[in-house]
C-alpha cells in the first residue's frame, strides 16, 4: 500500500518548487523582451539614454535570473527523485522534451546571458544586442519545451502502451509537440511573463515618479512596459480562451471542480461568485455555443449521455474496466513466455481497456474529484487580477501619452500595489491547472499515488523543510537586494 | 537506417560526451574550491570569481542536460537511480542551488549573509558538488542497492517499479572505497582544471603564483586517487551481460573491456596523457597558460572513456548488487526506438551549439581578467 503521508509530501515538495519557480520565470520572460526592445532603441537610435535603461533592467533581470535558474534544476530532477514510477512509465515520451529543452534552450541562454552580463565592453554592439535577444528568445524556447512536457501531462497524445516494457512509448513526435492543449498553454504561461514584466517595470517605474526621481527614466520604461503588456494581457485572454475549451474537452472534471458545477446541462452558467451567475456563459466560454453541453461533477462521477448522444462511462464504470485493464496486464505478463494463446487473450484484453488503465490505481470514485475550493477561487482571482491589469496598463500608458503620468499619485500607488498581484495571478493559474488535473499525475493515465517513488514520507518531509528554508531564504535575498537596487536607481553616466 | 542497438549504443555515446564536457567544465567548481586557498587577498578572490563566474552558466546547463539527456534515452536509470540514491542527488543538487545564486549575490548590497558566506558556499560546492558526482558515478562500476520490478506496475496497491535495498538512498556508497576514490579524483581533477582555466583566463602575476603552488600537489592528489580508482577498478569483478540479457559477475571484467575495446583504450590513454601533459607542463613552465586546454580536452576524453567501459561490450552500466537481475543494461533501460531516432535526429544540432560556444566564449575571452578591468569596470560580480 503507498503510504498517503508519502504522496502528500511527494506533492506537497513539487508544488513548493514549481511555485517558487514560478515566482522567478514570469519576470524573466517578461524582462527579456523589454530590456531588449530597450537595447534595440539604443542600438538603432544612438543614444546613450536607452543604454543607462536598458543596462537598470538588465541588472534587475540578473538578480532574478539566477533563483529562476536553482529552482528550475530542483524541478527537473525531482520528477525522478520523487516520481520514480512516472519517469519509467511515461519517460519514453515525456524525457525527450526536457533533453530538447536542455540542447536547444538552455545552451543558448547559457551562452548568451554571460555576453549580455558582460559583454559591453568586450563585444560590438550588434552582437550585444543579438546576445540580448537570444537570452529573452532562450527562455521562451525553454518554457516552450517544458509547457510540451506540461501539456502532454493534462492531455496526453501520441503514445501507445507497451505491456512488454511496462510503460507508455511515444509514437507520433509530432502530435507530442503540437499538442493543442501544449500550443495554448505556451502562449498563456510565456505571455502572462510579458503582463508580468510590464508590472513590474511600470510599479517599479511608477516609484520613483512618486519619489519625484529619475522621471525621464521612469516615464522611457513605463511607455515600452505598458506596451509589451498591454499586448502580453490580450494574448493572454485569447489564449485562455481556447484553454478553457481544451480543459472542457479533455478535463471536464478540471472543469467542473473550477465552476463548482455539481449538475451540468446546456446553458450552463458562469459562476461569478457564489450566487451570482450568468446564465448560458459557462457554456459558451467551455464550447463557444451558449446551449453547449457541460458536464458538471455529479454528472462525471455517475456518467451521462452528451446531446451528441456519446455515452460518457460513470467513474464506477471506468474503475471496472481499468481493474480489468491491470488484470489483463498481470495475466500478459503472467503467461507471455509460458502459454502464448492466454497471453494473446490478455493483451486483447488489455488493449480494448487500455485507456482506463490508469482508472485500476483509482481506490475510491471520490478521489477523481479534485479539491473544489482550491481551483474555483483561483480561477476567479487569476482572472479578475488580469482584468484589473489590464485597466491599470491602459490607463497609466493614457496618462502618460497625456504627459499627466507625473501628477497622478493615487496611478503610482495603484501601480506599486499590482507588484504582488500580478505575481498572486499568475500562481493562482498554476494552481488552477495543477491542482484541477489531480488526483493525476498523467489525465486518466497515471494517478500520484502510482507514480510516487519509493521513499519514507520522512525523507520527503525533511526535503520539503530544506527547500522551504533555502527558497524562501533566496527569496528574502533576493527582494532586499532588488529593494536596494532599485533604491540606488539606474546609472547617471557610463 | 538506424537500428535499435546502435541507437542505444549511440546514446550511451552522447552520455558519455556530455559526462566528459560535465567533467571539463567543473573547472568552474574547482576554481570556487581555490577561493581562499588561492586568493589571498580581495582582489585576488574577485578576479577568481569573475573568472569562473562568466562559465557557470555552462557547468549548470551542462548538469541539466546531463540529466535531461539520461531521462530521454535511459528512463529506467532515471526512474532507479535518482529515486533510489535520494539523498545523494539532493545533496548534489543542493550544492549548485547554492552555487547558483551565489555569484550574483555575494557583492550586492543588501545581501543579509555577507559576501564571505556567498563565497563559502562557492568553495562548498566547488569541493563538495565534483566529490559527490564522482562518487555517484562510481557506482557505475560497483553497483548499488536496489531492485527493479516492471511487472509491479500491475499491483493497483503497491506499484513500486524500482526500490532501493537500504535506508541511506544512496549515502551508503561512501563505504565502498572505490567509488571514494573516483570522487576525490574528481574532486582534485576538477581543482586541477581550475587552476588551469584561471592561469589562462586571469593576467595576475601574484594570483598565479599562488595558483602554481598549489597546482602541484593537487595534481600528485589527484594523480594518485586516479590511479588507484583506475587500478582498484580494473582488478574487481565486473557485471557482465551475455546475449539473452543475463548479467553476472566476471573477473577483471573493466579492464577485459579496455583491452576487449582498443579504440576506448586508445582514447582513455589518449585522455589521461593530454590530462598529464597539460598539468606537468604548467606546473614546468611558469610562463605556460595553455594547459587547460591540453587537460581540458584529455578530461573530456578520458571521462568519455571510462563512462563507454561501464557500458559498452556486454557491461551492467548501472549494477545492482542485491538482484544482478536487476542490473540496468543498455538495452533493458533504454527509450522506445522510435524515441531514440527522434532524439538522435536532435542531437545532430549540438554541433551548432557548440560552435555559437565556441564563438562567444572566444570573443568573451578574447582579454584575459586583469586587476585594472575589476577596478574600472562596472560589469563584474
Amino acid at each position: 500500500m503507498v503510504d498517503t503521508a508519502l504522496i502528500g509530501w511527494s506533492r506537497a515538495q513539487f508544488a513548493l518548487t514549481a511555485c517558487y519557480h514560478w515566482l522567478f520565470v514570469p519576470l524573466t520572460l517578461g524582462l527579456s523582451v523589454i530590456m531588449a526592445v530597450m537595447e534595440t532603441l539604443y542600438v538603432v537610435r544612438k543614444d546613450e539614454f536607452w543604454k543607462r535603461t536598458a543596462r537598470f533592467w538588465q541588472k534587475i533581470f540578473g538578480i532574478n535570473f539566477a533563483v529562476g535558474i536553482a529552482t528550475g534544476i530542483i524541478l527537473e530532477f525531482e520528477f525522478g527523485t520523487n516520481w520514480s514510477n512516472y519517469s519509467w512509465f511515461v519517460g519514453d515520451i515525456f524525457g525527450a522534451p526536457l533533453a530538447i529543452e536542455g540542447i536547444f534552450a538552455f545552451f543558448m541562454e547559457a551562452t548568451f546571458v554571460a555576453v549580455m552580463f558582460f559583454g559591453w565592453d568586450k563585444v560590438s554592439r550588434k552582437f550585444h544586442l543579438a546576445a540580448t535577444w537570444l537570452t529573452g528568445i532562450g527562455a521562451s524556447i525553454s518554457a516552450l519545451w517544458i509547457l510540451v512536457a506540461n501539456g502532454w501531462m493534462q492531455h496526453p497524445v501520441g503514445m501507445e502502451f507497451n505491456p512488454d516494457t511496462v510503460r507508455h512509448e511515444m509514437s507520433d513526435f509530432w502530435a507530442v509537440v503540437t499538442n493543442p492543449v501544449a500550443v495554448s498553454k505556451f502562449f498563456h504561461s510565456v505571455l502572462s511573463g510579458w503582463m508580468t514584466g510590464a508590472v513590474v517595470v511600470i510599479g517599479i517605474s511608477c516609484w520613483y515618479l512618486l519619489k519625484k526621481r529619475d522621471t525621464e527614466f521612469a516615464r522611457a520604461s513605463i511607455r515600452v512596459a505598458a506596451i509589451v503588456g498591454i499586448i502580453g494581457t490580450f494574448a493572454v485572454m485569447f489564449s485562455g480562451d481556447s484553454s478553457a475549451v481544451h480543459v472542457a474537452k479533455y478535463q471536464p472534471m478540471k472543469l467542473a471542480a473550477a465552476e463548482g458545477l455539481e449538475d451540468g446541462g446546456q446553458r450552463a452558467p458562469f459562476s461569478i461568485v457564489p450566487g451570482i451567475e450568468i446564465p448560458g456563459m459557462l457554456s459558451l466560454l467551455a464550447t463557444h455555443d451558449p446551449d453547449g453541453y457541460v458536464p458538471g461533477i455529479n454528472d462525471l462521477l455517475e456518467g451521462y449521455t452528451a446531446p451528441d448522444g456519446t455515452e460518457v462511462l460513470s467513474a464506477d464504470d471506468k474503475m471496472e474496466r481499468g481493474a480489468l485493464a491491470l488484470a489483463a496486464f498481470k495475466a500478459y505478463r503472467e503467461n507471455k513466455d509460458t502459454d502464448p494463446e492466454a497471453a494473446a487473450e490478455a493483451r486483447k484484453v488489455l488493449e480494448e481497456n487500455a485507456g482506463y488503465f490508469g482508472y485500476g490505481y483509482i481506490e475510491d470514485k471520490e478521489d477523481l474529484v479534485p479539491a473544489v475550493g482550491m481551483v474555483y477561487w483561483p480561477f476567479r482571482i487569476m482572472v479578475g487580477l488580469g482584468c484589473l491589469l489590464l485597466l491599470l496598463m491602459a490607463a497609466v500608458l493614457w496618462a502618460e501619452y497625456k504627459g499627466k503620468i507625473e501628477k497622478i499619485r493615487w496611478l503610482h500607488i495603484a501601480a506599486i500595489v499590482s507588484i504582488p498581484l500580478v505575481y498572486i495571478a499568475g500562481q493562482c493559474g498554476w494552481i488552477v491547472a495543477e491542482v484541477g488535473r489531480q488526483p493525476w499525475a498523467i489525465q486518466d493515465l497515471l494517478p500520484v499515488n502510482a507514480a510516487v517513488s519509493s521513499l519514507g514520507a520522512g525523507a520527503v518531509m525533511t526535503t520539503f523543510f530544506i527547500f522551504v528554508a533555502v527558497f524562501t531564504l533566496f527569496l528574502a535575498i533576493e527582494l532586499r537586494i532588488l529593494v536596494k537596487a532599485i533604491r540606488k536607481g539606474p546609472e547617471k553616466q557610463i | 537506417m538506424f537500428g535499435y542497438v546502435f541507437l542505444q549504443h549511440y546514446w550511451w555515446f552522447i552520455i558519455s560526451l556530455l559526462g566528459g564536457l560535465l567533467v571539463f567544465l567543473m573547472f568552474v567548481q574547482g576554481g570556487n574550491a581555490l577561493i581562499f586557498l588561492a586568493g589571498k587577498n580581495e582582489m585576488q578572490r574577485q578576479m577568481i570569481v569573475n573568472s569562473t563566474g562568466r562559465k557557470w552558466e555552462f557547468t549548470f546547463t551542462t548538469l541539466v542536460t546531463f540529466g535531461g539527456a539520461f531521462f530521454a534515452s535511459f528512463p529506467l536509470f532515471y526512474s532507479t537511480s535518482f529515486g533510489g540514491a535520494f539523498w545523494v542527488w539532493v545533496l548534489i543538487l543542493l550544492t549548485f542551488v547554492l552555487q547558483a545564486v551565489s555569484y550574483e549575490f555575494q557583492t550586492k548590497a543588501g545581501n543579509l549573509l555577507g559576501t564571505g558566506t556567498f563565497r563559502a558556499f562557492l568553495t562548498l560546492n566547488g569541493c563538495l558538488g565534483p566529490l559527490l558526482i564522482g562518487t555517484a558515478v562510481g557506482t557505475f562500476f560497483t553497483g548499488s542497492d536496489f531492485t527493479v520490478d516492471k511487472a509491479a506496475a500491475g499491483d493497483s496497491l503497491s506499484p513500486v517499479i524500482s526500490a532501493w535495498g537500504n535506508g541511506w538512498h544512496g549515502l551508503e556508497a561512501v563505504a565502498d572505497i572505490r567509488n571514494v576514490l573516483l570522487g576525490l579524483a574528481v574532486m582534485t581533477l576538477s581543482a586541477v582544471l581550475g587552476s588551469l582555466y584561471m592561469l589562462g583566463n586571469i593576467d595576475d602575476d601574484s594570483l598565479a603564483s599562488n595558483i602554481r603552488k598549489h597546482l602541484r600537489w593537487i595534481s600528485a592528489c589527484f594523480v594518485l586517487f586516479f590511479v588507484a580508482f583506475v587500478v582498484s577498478i580494473c582488478l574487481s569483478e565486473g557485471f557482465a551481460v551475455d546475449g539473452s540479457g543475463t548479467v553476472y559477475m566476471e573477473k577483471y571484467k573493466y579492464w577485459h573491456n579496455l583491452t576487449g575495446m582498443p579504440a576506448v583504450l586508445a582514447i582513455f590513454l589518449a585522455g589521461t596523457l593530454a590530462v598529464l601533459y597539460g598539468t606537468v607542463k604548467t606546473c614546468a613552465c611558469r610562463n605556460y597558460r595553455r594547459g587547460i586546454w591540453w587537460a581540458g580536452a584529455g578530461t573530456v576524453l578520458a571521462v568519455m572513456a571510462l563512462f563507454m567501459t561501464a557500458g559498452y561490450n556486454g557491461t551492467a552500466y548501472y549494477p545492482s548488487v542485491t538482484d544482478l537481475q536487476s542490473s540496468l543494461t543498455l538495452s533493458n533501460s533504454c527509450s522506445s526506438q522510435f524515441t531514440l531516432k527522434v532524439m538522435t535526429y536532435v542531437s545532430f544540432i549540438i554541433p551548432f551549439v557548440v560552435a555559437y560556444i565556441a564563438y562567444a566564449w572566444w570573443s568573451m575571452d578574447r582579454k584575459p581578467v586583469t586587476r585594472e578591468e575589476i577596478e574600472n569596470t562596472a560589469d563584474k560580480y
